[in-house]
């Protein structure tokens, strides 16, 4: 592991102001300890996060304001997630493992980095980890990469199911930096690769997540499934985050869905859920529904077994949430 | 080099480090607690687990440096004296290990997770927390994997000391 710096600040502004080229912030550390270690990772000073008070769950407006440093457990057994966004403790439970979850912080879930297999092997090029360099996962190793929204510079997808469910939720993104405080909705912190695959997120240089705005649960009924190799402790091959909400005719009055392990940000399927607004709520629609959205659909040689799991899973998940 | 205090099994340390240095290292190698082991070192077999604070965690994946002033607890400090903390006792009474490397890691994350509650990725109902069933225990102890296969036993020790 390359040498670093270390410091712990005690407040947001002692954090940015801090704040230099070549500095991260750390939180649970849980993925980018491992980074460090894999050399993928080479901040000359990481400034300590996780002790700054952004450790509360409060109700406010209706809704949840979620601090940045929560635990990931903290969340998914908060007594107001479990009862009024279900989909969220879901989403985090179904997460990584008991020692991660209890380690790992909310804005360290939103920023942790892809898995894909040749981003974390600093013997491979990799777009992401040196721009330039190529992508070898376009035609090697990419059965769980991207199928929507990728670049011919990158096919990596981001691994948070946290992520997935924030984008289902319309849940806003409160940061603080050298430029300012804003609030960014989601989706909408994560961005596409396009020739720029190193850019995770929107975030500049020095912004620092805070807060998790969630505003009142939408109407309807909401489920988190996540479909994975192993049953548990393993990332998504698909995931979705579903909310339904059919009218007394039967029709939908609104819905939400989100998809995981598809993209490089979690994807809200907007074309499914125009498709289905006003729509007779049963099986045909919905499937019309899938096709729609996956209509764009570019599978690589070895994922396309993504797409009819990503149509079954947007089908059997509304279904079952009639 | 930095200096740092923390309370492992109840006695203060105040140590210089590197930053480099993990939480596992520091109890390996300078404090003498080898039973904290180290198995993949990524974060993902979890026989380096740990207390801190009294929540479990993944002492190759902590900084040191990001502990100070944290309480450690490890398998060293399980037990109280010469009584065996229950799982302990649970885990030789129902032969739940065989080459043992797991077990410290194995020991220490049942002990943690007993404490956490609430619902795990397989729970039904959201609202109420579960019964600890033989499903819910592997659920929420599948970050600590057994080379030797031994979940079988482990479960059913846990299940001893949550039941």
């Amino acid at each position: 592991m390359k040498p670093f710096e270390y410091t712990r600040a005690r407040d947001a502004a002692e954090a940015v102001g801090a704040y230099r080229p070549g500095s991260m912030y750390l939180g649970g550390g849980t993925n980018l300890v491992d980074l460090m270690r894999l050399g993928v990772a080479r901040p000359d000073l990481l400034v300590d996060v996780s002790r700054l008070p952004y450790d509360r769950i409060e109700e406010a407006d209706g809704g949840l304001r979620v601090g940045a440093a929560v635990r990931n457990t903290d969340l998914a057994v908060h007594p107001v997630v479990r009862a009024r966004y279900p989909m969220l403790a879901r989403s985090v439970l179904s997460g990584a493992s008991g020692q991660v979850r209890a380690m790992a912080t909310v804005a360290g879930n939103l920023l942790q980095r892809t898995r894909c297999p040749y981003f974390q092997d600093v013997s491979k090029p990799c777009n992401k980890r040196e721009p330039g360099s190529g992508c070898p996962a376009i035609d090697g190793h990419h059965h769980n990469l991207a199928i929507l929204g990728y670049s011919e510079h990158c096919v990596a997808t981001h691994p948070s199911d946290l992520a997935v469910a924030l984008a289902a939720l319309d849940a806003r993104v409160l940061v603080t930096g050298p430029g300012g405080d804003r609030a960014i909705p989601m989706p909408g912190l994560h961005r596409l690769p396009d020739d720029r695959p190193d850019r995770d997120t929107v975030l500049e240089p020095g912004d620092l997540i805070t807060t998790v705005e969630l505003p009142p649960p939408p109407p309807g009924v909401s489920r988190y499934r996540k479909v994975r190799e192993r049953a548990s402790f393993a990332f998504a091959l698909v995931s979705i985050a579903a909310v339904l909400d059919v009218s007394d005719d039967g029709t939908v009055r609104d819905c939400r869905l989100a998809l995981g392990g598809v993209a490089h940000a979690p994807w809200r399927a907007y074309r499914a859920e125009e498709a289905l607004r006003g729509a007779p709520a049963r099986a045909e629609e919905f499937a019309r529904a899938a096709d729609a959205e996956l209509a764009q659909a570019r599978p690589l040689a070895h994922n396309g077994y993504k797409v009819p799991l990503a149509h079954n899973l947007i089908v059997r998940t509304l279904q079952e949430l009639l | 080099m930095v200096e740092i205090t923390l309370r492992v099994n109840g006695t203060e340390h105040s140590v210089s480090i590197d930053t480099r240095v993990s939480l596992l290292d520091l109890l390996r190698e300078r404090l003498g607690l080898t039973g904290s082991k180290k198995g993949c070192d990524h974060g993902q077999c979890g026989a380096c687990t740990v207390l801190i604070d009294g929540r479990r965690a993944n002492a190759c994946l902590a900084l040191a440096v990001a502990q100070d002033g944290r309480e450690i607890t490890t398998i060293e400090g399980l037990a109280d004296g010469s009584d065996l903390h229950p799982l302990q006792a649970a885990f030789i009474a129902r032969d739940a290990f065989q080459c043992g490397y797991c077990t410290p890691g194995q020991l220490c994350s049942a002990a943690g997770m007993l404490a956490e509650g609430g619902p795990s990725a397989i729970t039904g109902d959201l609202a109420a927390d579960p019964p600890l069933t033989r499903e819910e225990i592997r659920e929420r102890m599948s970050g600590n994997l057994c080379r030797c296969g031994a979940y079988v036993n482990i479960v059913t020790a846990i299940e001893d000391v949550s039941g």
